[in-house]
């Protein structure tokens, strides 16, 4: 492998991570924190690309495939979620949403 | 031979009265009870017949009881000479007492569960003198404390009558822990409580040891047979009714306790230290005992303190070496004593519940076969010769005088207290003008049926029963004594007893009152019984009712069982109250609980020096 060191998509993917983190915890608006959450996942999409491509063998590939699967899935429905939530309260922030605990 | 028939009957007269007796007839629960008893008697007396001359003990093994290591107990009976005059007191006396009871019962209310307690009784003093270990012995003995305590509490809608029930029992308690450890002890030592296989192993055991457990068996013994210290409960159990008082606290029961040091003798003649202090105890117990009898004014009062006072000459007899005196003695006893309760019922039942003497009087004439009876019983007692009292009282005191002089004369000396104090009780409720309101009347034949049978064993039972050659084979011959003398100061003795109580009672009515005044703070000393109960309330009770108070309720109970158990809840809601908040039910705290988390991991996994 010549080019790009392996270190440096890592280190990219955990920053994104890291920054998807940051994002769940501290952001109020929904739409951010579901977006928050896509940024993690592609974080670890980054990896698992990154590894097979180092190790030759294509299960990486698969994977991520799968968590790209998934995520569109999500985002369908969280999306129609958030939809039904704003029509019905008129908000994006999660904390007032919460009635569900009470 | 069929052994276990005998105390079987009045267990079967107890099932069947206790389950069914409520709706039973009264003629069908007398019936049940008498039956059963006079059954257990004709069998007695079959088996007897069947036996021949008992030199050899005969014992019937009926199952093994308890099999641990090489211990082997065995529920087992033996029949040998002591046992059969016990079996035949209990059978013979309690038949008649039994009988008696139809009469005196015959208003009281719980008449079934009179009887049934009664038979209980019966069952179990059969098992305790029938038995062929202390374990079985034991299980009699407890068994007749507990129909005592449940005939004393047998008014129990009377405070005073629950209340002595109750001291009955504790009391006995502490006796019963003696005889428990001494048990132990006989385990640890001899490896089997077989009476055959402990008494013929006696002399491989070292003297401290045979002493120890003469003590302890000694404790149990002064609590059954109310000695100096533990006689306390007997003069209370008076508060049952009169046909119990006869038959357990004078003729049976109470007898368990010289019993079972006869019947120990092997190991108390090889204790001579323990010998002494029975010997003590029971001179002792008879000496004060009759000098509380002097003064008390309740009839039944003072046929208990006699009780205490005899049971006390029984020990004496045994303590100095001569146990068959003391059995003799103890078959005597259940003859007069029987009679003298049995007659002070009657006149407690003729007068409608009068037991004040004071209250009495005049009643020779109203109730003559009373009378008669009890005179008979009173002249057996005070050891006027030729009757019961006088042989086996002579047989105790001869060997007493052999043993030590000044035991003799403590001993005559009580002879005489004992002659005067019960001539005092017939004088003040027989002779004189009659001091009550009630309208005495003659107590059923049924009643007086057994005061005769009684009165004339009484009379003749001495002379007829010569219990002491009849023992001979098991406790050696008593020794020939022909000293006159001393014999004839104590039958002096109980003639001046009687003499006294004559010119105190009949003669010169003042004197009493005179001498009373005059030595006014002994009288009072007596009259109050030494304030013995007082004492003991004072020094034993008070201090374990305020230290179960003070301690261990509010110490021990409140602060340390309770705290411990309101601590261990408070803790858990506490811890919970914390670990709730971790449950708070905000997605974004979880995640960042699991942000945390896995940071930790991999932090640690780093420290460590990661995957491999």
């Amino acid at each position: 492998m010549t080019g790009v060191p392996l270190s440096w998509y890592l280190t990219l993917s955990a920053v994104l991570f890291a920054l998807g983190v940051a994002g769940f915890l501290l952001r109020r608006n929904v739409i951010t924190v579901f977006m928050s959450i896509e940024l993690m996942l592609n974080a670890v999409n980054l990896s698992f690309i990154t590894f097979s491509y180092q190790w030759k063998q294509v299960n990486g590939h698969i994977f991520s495939f799968f968590v790209m699967v998934v995520a569109a899935a999500e985002a369908a429905v969280g999306l129609a979620i958030i939809l039904t939530v704003f029509k019905n309260r008129a908000t994006l922030n999660i904390d007032d949403v919460s009635s569900m605990k009470d | 031979m069929q052994l276990w028939l005998i105390p079987v009957f009045p267990l079967v007269g107890f099932l069947l009265n206790g389950i069914f007796g409520r709706r039973l007839s009264k003629a069908a629960v007398n019936a049940i009870a008498i039956g059963s008893v006079v059954l257990s008697f004709a069998w007695v007396l079959k088996t007897l017949a069947g036996l021949g001359d008992l030199n050899a003990a005969h014992t019937e093994q009926y199952f093994t009881w308890i099999q641990s290591g090489t211990l082997n107990i065995g529920f087992d009976f033996t029949v040998d000479r002591l046992t059969a005059i016990m079996l035949l007191v209990v059978t013979g006396v309690g038949s008649l007492i039994h009988i008696y009871s139809i009469g005196y019962m015959a208003h009281e209310g719980g008449y079934y569960r009179f009887f049934a307690y009664l038979n209980l009784f019966m069952f179990f003093m059969l098992t305790l003198v029938l038995a062929a270990n202390y374990l079985v012995m034991f299980v009699g003995w407890e068994g007749v404390g507990l129909c005592s305590y449940l005939l004393i509490g047998f008014y129990f809608d009377k405070k005073f009558a629950t209340n002595a029930g109750n001291k009955a029992f504790i009391v006995n308690r502490i006796g019963d822990f003696g005889f428990s450890l001494a048990m132990f002890l006989i385990v640890v030592h001899f490896g089997s409580l077989d009476f055959g296989a402990v008494f013929s192993s006696v002399g491989g055991q070292s003297e401290a040891t045979l002493t120890a457990i003469a003590f302890l068996l000694l404790v149990g013994a002064c609590g059954k047979s109310a000695q100096i210290p533990l006689y306390v409960w007997l003069p209370d159990a008076m508060a049952g009714p009169t046909p119990v008082s006869a038959l357990i606290h004078a003729a049976t029961m109470v007898t368990a306790g010289v019993y079972m040091v006869a019947r120990s003798a092997a190991i108390y003649t090889h204790a001579p230290a323990a010998m002494e202090a029975v010997a003590i105890i029971g001179l002792a117990t008879a000496f004060f005992a009759a000098t509380i009898g002097l003064a008390q004014n309740d009839i039944k009062k003072v046929f208990a303190y006699s009780t205490v006072s005899q049971l006390g000459y029984m020990f004496l007899g045994a303590g100095v070496g001569a146990f068959s005196a003391g059995v003799y003695h103890l078959v005597t006893h259940a003859f007069f004593k029987a009679l003298l309760f049995l007659g002070a019922g009657s006149v407690i039942h003729a007068l409608g519940g009068e037991q004040d003497v004071r209250n009495m009087g005049g009643l020779r004439k109203k109730i003559p076969w009373t009378f008669w009876t009890m005179v008979c019983a009173a002249v057996a007692i005070a050891g006027v010769p030729p009757f019961a009292g006088f042989y086996s009282k002579d047989a105790i005191l001869m060997a007493a005088d052999n043993h030590a002089h000044w035991m003799y004369w403590v001993g005559v000396i009580t002879a005489g207290m004992t002659a005067f104090y019960v001539f005092r009780a017939i004088f003040l409720a027989f002779f004189g003008e009659y001091r009550g309101k009630a309208h005495p009347h003659e107590s059923p034949w049924v009643m007086i049926g057994p005061l005769v049978v009684l009165a004339a064993l009484s009379l003749a039972g001495g002379k007829l029963f010569n219990i002491p050659e009849f023992l001979a084979p098991m406790f050696g011959p008593p020794k020939e004594t022909n000293n006159f003398g001393p014999m004839i100061i104590s039958v002096a003795f109980g003639l001046g007893g009687i003499a006294l109580a004559a010119l105190f009672y009949l003669f010169k009515p003042g004197l009493p009152d005179q001498i009373a005044a005059t030595f006014s703070g002994l009288y009072k000393l007596i009259y109050n019984k030494y304030f013995v109960d007082e004492i003991y309330d004072a020094a034993v009770v008070t201090p374990v009712v305020a230290g179960s108070r003070e301690v261990l309720w509010k110490v021990v109970d409140v602060a340390v069982i309770d705290g411990a158990v309101n601590g261990a809840g408070s803790r858990a809601r506490g811890i919970g109250g914390v670990l709730k908040r971790l449950q708070s039910g905000n997605i974004r705290s979880y995640a960042a609980w699991v942000l945390l988390g896995s940071v930790l991991l991999l932090f640690v996994m780093g420290v460590m020096g990661g995957l491999r």
